[in-house]
């Protein structure tokens, strides 16, 4: 617990200036849009192309930004939707768990996310991948099955491990982007902005997990299937070309509630809470059972945490 | 001529490698899991499983002040109240095969150092009883079954066994054990999975969207 308490909160990424010379070229070639615009590119596309990184928005620009969202999904989708952009409570560090002796593999997990999350159903993309595994082998990512598709589960003999973002304390893809579009938020929860995003993947490859999923198609859900409440960095609508990948549930979460994964789970076994709460489930558990990491060789500090409870 | 044959070399090396890598990849996905060859080849989506999600995380949570919600137990609307039909005079104590009703009950759960009666009430059929002879109410079940699975039972307290809907930092909904355990053949049972997610090679140009809308 030791290590807990005296954790640096502060993420790497946030103290740095993002995309600072990226602006500065902009500012300069503002000039020459002005020129476009008169020959007809819209008001709205260069505005969204002008908009600034995330950080650095005022919280007027964040609201004319949200509003812009908002009405292009409604134009798209013509469902009113809201997006939220409530920023980290202090106090608070998310932390997940995952007990490895109940879940089943059932896989309610993984369309319980694509449900609330707004997940691509064309192109399909899941947040959440759950690995086959025989017992005999132990944790072991490389080796697993996803495409398991028995009768039943669970199998005899054999294990099951869901695998999304380890929400890294020292994450390798936040690392590696090369335009700050991926940050972690003071609560732990690794962001990507799609505004930001420009494709390269880079952070998909950094990913030991293999946690993050890119957008190669246009990603579309039928309007009447839309969860409507949105977070800017969760489920809000998705552009082409852009990374995407487990967000914690945030527009849920940051308001308190349990992501949808936990509330699907019909065996329990995924728990979630507040790491610096000593009396949250997720310390419950760090206190009384044999928690551990994914990779814990890289170090990159997750606060996804599996355990055994027998 | 050493030239000339650089020129068929060449592009005869590429040829193979380039042939030998979708080789590599085409076979890759079969030979992985090839038990499973057959799945992961059509998109689904969560709207195909309506009953797998028709159920309100929310439902009993009034406020977000903290308070924990017990929901309802799973009783069935033909046996209750129990009264209906049992009184004193109806009871019998008697171990026995069951045959003018609930037969289709069985004991799988340390059947054979338990009867219906260390756990049901004789004289008043509509409460549980506790080893001490406490009654308890079908809404606190749990503390019969904590009786025997204390560490279970203190683990489910605690959230770690169990599920535990609504708020991370406010009020939150607990199943009940008799909610996922059967008290009679409490093994969880094995459910059907939701299917596997679509194969890379398969990606493109499916379109699971058009046939929910
Ligand atoms: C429709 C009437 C009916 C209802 C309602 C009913 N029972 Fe019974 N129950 C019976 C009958 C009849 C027997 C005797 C069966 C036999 O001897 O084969 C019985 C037997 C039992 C027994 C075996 C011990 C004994 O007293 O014979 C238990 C335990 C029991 N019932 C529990 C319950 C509980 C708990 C409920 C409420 C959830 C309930 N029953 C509701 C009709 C009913
Ligand atoms: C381990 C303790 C235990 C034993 C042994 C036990 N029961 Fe139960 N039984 C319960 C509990 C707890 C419930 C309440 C389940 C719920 O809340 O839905 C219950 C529920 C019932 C119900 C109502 C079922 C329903 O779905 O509405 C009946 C009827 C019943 N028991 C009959 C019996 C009979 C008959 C036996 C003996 C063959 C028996 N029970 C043995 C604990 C027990
Ligand atoms: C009088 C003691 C007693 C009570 C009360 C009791 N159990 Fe049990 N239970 C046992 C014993 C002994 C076993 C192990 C033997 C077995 O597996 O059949 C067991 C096994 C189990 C198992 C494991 C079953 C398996 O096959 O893996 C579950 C789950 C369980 N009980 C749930 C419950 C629940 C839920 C309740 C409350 C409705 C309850 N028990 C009440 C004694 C009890
Ligand atoms: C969300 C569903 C859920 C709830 C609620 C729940 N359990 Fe379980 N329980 C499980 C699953 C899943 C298993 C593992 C599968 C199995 O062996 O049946 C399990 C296993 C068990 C076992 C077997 C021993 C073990 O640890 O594997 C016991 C005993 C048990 N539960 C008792 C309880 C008791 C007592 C309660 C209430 C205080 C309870 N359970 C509430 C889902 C649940």
């Amino acid at each position: 617990m030791s290590d807990l308490n005296n954790r640096n909160l502060k993420p790497a990424a946030a103290d740095s200036e993002p995309g600072m010379p990226r602006r500065d070229f902009l500012k300069a070639a503002a000039g020459t849009l002005a020129t476009l615009a008169l020959s007809g590119c819209t008001k709205e596309a260069i505005e969204a192309f002008l908009q600034k990184h995330f950080q650095e928005l005022s919280p007027e620009e964040l609201k004319t930004v949200v509003a812009r969202l908002e009405r292009e999904c409604q134009e798209k989708q013509g469902v009113k939707v809201s997006i939220s952009t409530k920023a980290a409570a202090p106090g608070v560090l998310f932390g997940a768990g995952l007990d490895l002796s109940r879940c089943i593999g059932c896989r309610r997990c993984v369309y319980g996310c694509v449900k609330e999350n707004n997940l691509s159903r064309n192109h399909q993309i899941q947040w959440i991948r759950v690995l086959e595994q025989e017992k005999a082998k132990g944790v072991n990512l490389e080796d697993a099955n996803p495409y398991y598709d028995p009768k039943e589960v669970p199998r005899e003999g054999y294990f099951y491990i869901p695998v999304s973002c380890q929400h890294c304390r020292r994450p390798p893809c936040v690392k590696v982007c090369p335009v700050k579009a991926t940050w972690s938020e003071p609560d732990g929860i690794v962001v990507v902005d799609y505004n930001w995003c420009i494709g390269c993947r880079c952070c998909m490859s950094a990913c030991p997990y293999g946690a993050r999923h890119f957008n190669w198609g246009t990603p579309s859900v039928p309007s009447k299937h839309l969860n409507p409440r949105m977070h800017y960095f969760g489920n809000r609508p998705r552009p082409r070309g852009v990374v995407e990948k487990c967000t914690f549930c945030i527009q849920r979460t940051r308001e308190g509630r349990y992501p949808a994964c936990v509330e699907a789970c019909p065996v329990g076994a995924r728990k979630f809470g507040n790491l610096l709460d000593r009396k949250s489930e997720i310390r419950q558990i760090m206190e009384r059972k044999r928690v551990f990491v994914l990779k814990a060789e890289l170090n990159t500090q997750p606060t996804f945490y599996y355990f055994y409870s027998l | 001529m050493k030239k000339y044959s650089l020129y068929i070399l060449l592009p005869a090396f590429i040829v193979i490698s380039i042939l030998a890598m979708v080789n590599e990849i085409r076979k890759g996905h079969t030979l992985y899991h090839e038990e499973w060859a057959h799945a992961g080849v059509v998109a689904h989506s969560p709207e195909e499983y309506p009953a797998v999600f028709d159920f309100d995380p929310l439902a009993g949570l009034q406020t977000n002040a903290g308070e924990i919600h017990l929901p309802p137990p799973p009783l069935q609307k033909e046996t209750w109240p129990c009264s209906q039909c049992h009184d004193k005079d109806t009871s019998n104590p008697e171990r026995r095969v069951l045959s003018a009703a609930h037969e289709e009950i069985v004991l799988k759960h340390d059947e054979e150092h338990r009867w219906c009666l260390d756990c049901h009430d004789f004289a008043d059929r509509d409460k549980l009883h506790l080893a001490s002879g406490e009654k308890v109410s079908f809404e606190e079940s749990y503390r019969l079954c904590g009786q025997c699975h204390g560490p279970t039972y203190r683990d489910w307290r605690l959230g770690i066994h169990g599920r535990r809907t609504g708020y991370w930092n406010g009020s939150k909904s607990y199943l009940l054990c008799v909610h996922c355990h059967s008290p009679h053949e409490p093994k969880f049972k094995p459910l059907t999975p939701l299917p596997p997610p679509l194969r890379p090679e398969f990606l493109r140009g499916q379109d699971s969207a058009k046939e929910t809308q």
